[in-house]
């Protein structure tokens, strides 16, 4: 009680100091640990994984933070612990050894003495402090406390002396984790939670439809901001791993840049240049539309790009999408191989829907993917309810969006008619919408595309007949005639008709093109007929003047040599006359 | 056949709390009626705190009946006398 009275200046000052746990996801969902100094209460069933807690939380302790930790089991011997957690790859025998970790095994077998008169507990707390002195413990594990219970006959004592362990505890500012079974109506059997008031966390571990799932809740943590929803956790080879898979609210991050559908088609239906990065994307469609091949497609066309992508699906293995995809010109042997696309195939009914969730946000976390396919979620159909579906869809959406993840899913609907409907309820969280159609006309099925929403983004508004060839995917805009949208072969034949009457008119111009060349190379040829005979009279009238002028040029030379004549022989008459007058 | 035997008690106790020093006059009382031969040791485990863990004491005070085997433990003051006795197998001997 003073404990937490002296505690409470530096909290309002500096906030609750916190210790790592180590534990993948609980750090981060309780920002930063658990609280330092302080004992914890980790409660839960048989099985759930209260001592590997525990333990991830000591070892990380010693391991990575340089804070010793004595682990006080009551139950498990210590090799037994050892060997429990070297499964998972921690060798805290060398930590033992190192005197890092100091395993302090309390073993009380209750047929070995009998009770007489008063006594208290004092030796657990010698021992313990020997413990925590010899290695300067910062961490305490206390598991579990309540097997006390079972040896000792007197609770009064035993709870008088557990209530003055945790104030023990508190008063050394050791951080401590202490694992209580979980009772009836109360979180542990002997009511541990009354000691523990800064934090109690619930383990639980559900079996629904035949599917186990184990949880995490923080039922109480003073003095920090928390979550109060269940997360789902895992054990496994990498040990324990919460999975934070709340919504922390809409502060998504935007991208104008556009990615490629790998379809050019379809990306040209967006304003020529694809969906936007991190959108959220849900194909829909009846069985066989085309809506896995599509979703490889965009694999495909990021991975191209150098970028990194995961494919989870929940029908096919990856050799099996390899092979399928071939077919299409999708080659994505390569991108498996050279790690640029992770393939994660697993059966719906494998793990819970929460855990499924929770594996897959964990492997995003991991490789941190550009791309994520998740093919198709329809498989959880029989996993949960439709509402824990979309919840479920809503955290990875919000995931995916909050790192900026484009993320592709893939819904089968069923082919009576009310393809929209079904999927009302995925609708507000996607941002684009593609629907895979496969219709029946003039006998035959014919896949057809169309954009049902792109938020955000020009888009054409027409449906699309939706090709799979080995030359890839292909968009074809359907025949619109007078007997309205055709597509496949009705559109073929009439696209082919329509060629025809085409090439009947190309040759028809044709024709009138080359008559009037003809025309016109006529006219040039008279054209250039009159030319030359204007040029000849040209030439002709030139030299008329020419003559004229000529012949002009000669009359006045005749003439004035005429003159000159005449006056000639008058010059020459008076000149002579003269002469003969002298003399 | 117990009469050759030596009884050997340990009485671990941690400080001169009223639990152990009661313990302690009560194991004295109890030790005059015992007809074998006896050895009693009292440890003080906050002397030797390294002797709680060795020898897996969890509760004060605690006493030990070392010999004859099986080991015996009793755990508390002490306080009944005569249940003490029992507990040690010891009263049947007289």
């Amino acid at each position: 009680m003073d404990q937490s009275v002296s505690g409470d200046p530096e909290k309002t000052t500096v906030g609750i100091a916190k210790s790592e746990t180590g534990i993948d996801g609980f750090d981060e969902l309780t920002l930063g640990g658990l609280p330092t100094g302080r004992p914890t209460l980790v409660c839960g069933g048989a099985g759930c994984g209260k001592t590997l807690f525990a333990s991830t939380f000591l070892i990380h302790g010693a391991r990575a933070l340089g804070e010793p930790g004595v682990f006080v089991t009551f139950e498990e011997r210590p090799t037994d612990i050892v060997s429990n957690v070297a499964s998972l790859g921690f060798a805290l025998d060398q930590l033992v050894d190192e005197d890092k970790i100091h395993i302090e095994h309390i073993a009380i077998d209750p047929s070995e003495f009998v009770e007489i008169g008063d006594y208290d507990l004092e030796a657990i707390f010698i021992r313990l402090e020997a413990a925590v002195e010899r290695i300067g413990a910062k961490r305490v594990v206390l598991d579990t406390i309540e097997s006390l219970f079972a040896a000792f006959s007197n609770p009064a004592i035993l709870r008088a002396e557990i209530r003055r362990l945790f104030d023990w505890l508190k008063e050394r500012k050791l951080t401590t984790v202490i694992t209580g079974e979980r009772g009836d109506g109360a979180f542990t059997r002997q009511g541990l939670e009354e000691y523990v008031s800064d934090c109690v966390l619930l383990l639980d571990h559900r079996v629904q439809n035949q599917i186990s799932t184990r949880r995490l809740r923080i039922v109480k943590y003073r003095g920090t901001a928390h979550g109060t929803n269940e997360y789902p956790f895992l054990i496994d080879s990498d040990g324990f791993s919460v999975l934070p898979v709340s919504a922390l609210g809409l502060n998504h991050k935007v991208y104008d840049e556009r990615i490629s559908s790998g379809v050019d088609d379809l990306d040209d239906m967006l304003s020529g240049r694809g969906f936007h990065r991190g959108s959220s994307i849900l194909i829909s469609g009846v069985a066989g539309s085309g809506k896995s091949t599509l979703a490889a497609s965009f694999v495909g066309a990021a991975c191209r790009n150098g970028e990194k992508a995961a494919y989870f699906s929940f029908e096919e293995s990856a050799e099996q999408t390899v092979r399928n995809m071939r077919s299409v010109g999708i080659d994505l042997k390569d991108y498996i191989d050279g790690g640029r696309l992770n393939y994660f195939a697993a059966r719906p009914t494998f793990y819970s829907l929460e855990m499924h969730l929770a594996v897959m946000l964990r492997e995003i976390a991991r490789l941190k993917p550009r791309i994520v396919i998740v093919d198709p979620i329809s498989a959880f159909d029989r996993s949960g309810d439709s509402n824990e579906v979309q919840t479920m869809l809503l955290r990875m959406v919000d995931y995916l969006k909050s790192h900026g993840v484009t993320g592709v899913f893939t819904n089968l609907t069923h082919a009576k008619g009310d393809e929209t409907l079904t999927d009302v309820g995925l609708s507000s969280l996607m941002d684009a919408w593609i629907l895979m159609l496969n219709r029946e006309a003039g006998g035959e099925f014919n896949r057809e595309l169309y954009l049902l929403k792109a938020r955000g983004l020009q888009h054409s508004n027409q449906v699309r007949e939706f090709i799979m060839s080995e030359n890839g995917l292909q968009l074809r805009a359907p025949y619109l005639g007078q007997e309205g949208a055709l597509t496949g072969s009705r559109r073929r034949a009439k696209e082919a008709e329509a060629g025809r009457t085409e090439a009947v008119r190309a040759a028809e111009v044709e024709r009138l093109k080359q008559q009037g060349e003809h025309r016109r190379r006529k006219l040039e040829a008279q054209i250039e007929a009159l030319r030359a005979e204007m040029a000849a009279e040209e030439l002709e009238a030139r030299r008329l003047i020419d003559a004229e002028s000529a012949y002009l040029r000669r009359a006045k030379l005749d003439e004035e040599e005429a003159r000159a004549m005449r006056e000639g022989v008058a010059v020459r008459k008076r000149v002579d006359g003269g002469g003969n007058g002298a003399e | 056949m117990a009469q050759n035997e030596t009884t050997k008690l340990i009485l671990y106790v941690a400080g001169e709390t009223p639990k152990s020093l009661a313990a302690i006059a009560n194991l004295e009382r109890i030790c005059k009626e015992l007809d074998n031969r006896y050895e009693v040791q009292v440890i003080d485990l906050k002397k030797e705190p390294r002797l709680a863990r060795e020898h897996s004491i969890v509760a004060i005070p605690t006493l030990v009946r070392q010999l004859p085997a099986p080991i015996r433990k009793i755990i508390g003051d002490l306080s009944d006398a005569e249940k003490v006795l029992v507990s040690l197998n010891v009263k049947g001997a007289q």
